[in-house]
């Protein structure tokens, strides 16, 4: 008996040992945000200082604000077009479609390096200025693919006969893409937007490339700074999104559950 | 999955503005964002750099020949194994926490995988600087490890290629553990308890039930986390410090730096053949493409 009492602690600890880990280096930084000493190296003591002096580094927030702004607007129009796109290549037969198919997977397996410099180089071909425009672009390119899989999903899952049934009763394409396809299919866009905002957000590889020297973005920022020592402003400012995003997360998740909660009763 | 039942939207008139609204956006972006870049980069793959950051139209191999090169085979071998390696200790770590965490209650086990997200939430770059306080000489791992008395001497944690690796497996973890405790998760217990019946061991039902019945799952998460791994340039230049190139370092270089495109295209041409078989091997064994990535 005492053996397998023993054996289920065991597991906990390895997952929640693995979590730790996993957790370690963004612990780390929040720590050291509050360290009065500028190296991340030594606690000297306490302090709220690098919150303040955070709102006085005009470059930090200027890509800060970048960052936001690109991950956004990237998010939002790649969720138009994946949403377009995944219903589209459902419901229609088209020339060239089984090549479409397969070439929007491929921002999904291929390094992200490769698709960096080769929307570089039709960046540079076409003449385009680097800045937040091909920043953008390039956000866009690799975030529809994960947009498209994702409301794919719930696509496939959709019973049929509830479309044919709109069709029947005397709606048009319209009213059943708008009334019956489109509230049916939320939660694969929703996953699919919560997906690509992430992805815009943690990417490095891609915007390394696509940015010209004048747009600055978070990762650059830190990027550019990391030879010479970050100051623990970037440690505040990390602290700070982290604690709005794991807000927003238990937000979304509460609503979920309660409109889940309601649906059923 | 994959299949699509026929089309339920009747196909209209020869110019269709419902049709071309759902059909236009996806044929615009795959062709300018995806084909038309893989395109250029083959095509620049042939021509010849004169040096200054543009090319000289005379068609050669010479950028393959390159490759070739002992220098460049050797970083290329090296970023392979680093690579594998990574995956390998991904798998590793993920197998028992993906079959431990089968046993937890469902809202328990939602919570963790919710858990297993946030650090992709926080910028990769930021984490891998993080990193740095715990790796470097007299970072924690070092300072933990002197005073508990396991070593004598600080380890030379980071500015090698034992950093690189520890820099992979903890930025791209998430991407196996998500898609290998979704397997795990949705194998029978039925299975394994008949399993147990027969009297198989926990090591047999691992080899017999759990292996077969989640190598898509595996082989999902080893394709997200090999394909980055060899391109992460900043981890290499973060946690190698500069001694540790792998190809992205390479590719990058010949971008940024060196400022010949043409070898660049050539070394990207090569992965992307690479990438192919290796997704080409994924299908092969009955994997989903949708279900990458995450989905």
């Amino acid at each position: 008996m005492r053996r397998l009492k023993r054996v289920p602690k065991m597991r906990h600890f390895y997952i929640y040992s693995v979590l730790f880990l996993l957790f370690l280096p963004i612990f780390i930084l929040i720590f050291f945000s509050f360290n009065e000493s500028k190296l991340n190296a030594v606690f000297t003591s306490f302090t709220f200082d690098w919150y303040v002096k955070l709102f006085e580094n005009s470059d930090l927030l200027d890509a800060f604000k970048n960052t936001i702004l690109i991950a956004v607007l990237s998010t939002s129009i790649s969720v138009v077009i994946g949403t377009l796109s995944a219903v589209g290549l459902k419901k229609f037969t088209f020339k060239g479609k089984s090549l479409i198919d397969k070439l929007i997977y491929i921002p999904i397996v291929l390094p992200e390096i490769v698709l960096g410099i080769s929307l570089l180089s039709v960046f540079a071909l076409t003449n385009l200025e680097l800045g937040f425009g091909t920043v953008l672009l390039a956000h866009i390119s690799f975030s529809v693919p994960f947009v498209i899989t994702s409301v794919r999903a719930t696509l496939f899952a959709l019973p049929q006969n509830v479309e044919s049934a709109a069709v029947d009763l005397g709606a048009s394409r319209w009213q059943v893409f708008w009334h019956v396809t489109l509230p049916l299919i939320r939660p694969g866009i929703i996953s699919g937007a919560l997906l690509a905002f992430a992805l815009s957000m943690d990417d490095v590889v891609i915007s390394y490339f696509a940015a010209g020297p004048g747009t600055n973005t978070l990762p650059l920022y830190v990027y550019s700074n990391i030879k010479t020592g970050i100051s623990p402003d970037v440690n505040a400012l990390t602290t700070l999104m982290l604690i709005f995003t794991i807000i927003f997360l238990a937000l979304s998740a509460h609503f979920q559950s309660k409109a889940r909660a309601e649906r059923e009763l | 999955m994959n299949q699509s039942p026929a089309p339920n939207y009747p196909q209209g008139r020869k110019f269709d503005v419902f049709k071309i609204l759902f059909t236009a956006p996806v044929v615009i972006y795959a062709t300018a964002l995806i084909a038309l870049p893989l395109l250029y980069i083959f095509f620049l793959s042939f021509l010849k750099s004169d040096n200054y950051g543009g090319y000289i139209f005379e068609f050669n191999l010479e950028n393959y020949g390159a490759f070739f090169d002992s220098t460049y085979l050797g970083i290329f071998g090296k970023s392979v194994l680093i690579a594998l390696i990574a995956t390998a200790i991904c798998l590793l770590i993920s197998y028992p926490f993906a079959i431990f965490l089968r046993d937890l209650p469902e809202r328990r086990r939602n919570f963790i995988m919710k858990l297993v997200m946030v650090p992709f939430l926080t910028n990769s770059l930021i984490r891998t600087y993080g990193l740095i306080t715990l790796l470097r000489k007299h970072g924690l791992v070092n300072s933990a490890l002197l005073a508990l008395g396991v070593i004598s001497d600080p380890l030379n944690l980071m500015y090698n290629n034992l950093g690189v690796l520890i820099g992979m497996v903890y930025t791209l973890l998430p991407f196996m553990l998500l898609p290998v405790c979704t397997a795990v998760g949705k194998v029978d217990q039925n299975l394994l308890d008949a399993a147990s019946d027969l009297g198989a061991n926990k090591f047999q039902r691992f080899l017999k039930i759990y292996l077969p019945l989640t190598r898509q799952g595996a082989f999902n998460g080893a394709l997200m986390v090999f394909t980055p791994a060899i391109g992460y340039f900043f981890i290499a230049d973060i946690l190698g410090g500069g001694k540790a190139m792998i190809i992205g370092n390479l590719i990058k270089n010949q971008f940024l730096t060196a400022r010949n495109w043409p070898l660049g295209a050539a070394l990207s041409i090569i992965i992307i053949i690479f990438t192919f078989l290796l997704v080409r091997l994924y299908r092969k064994i009955g994997g989903n493409l949708d279900e990458l990535g995450g989905s």
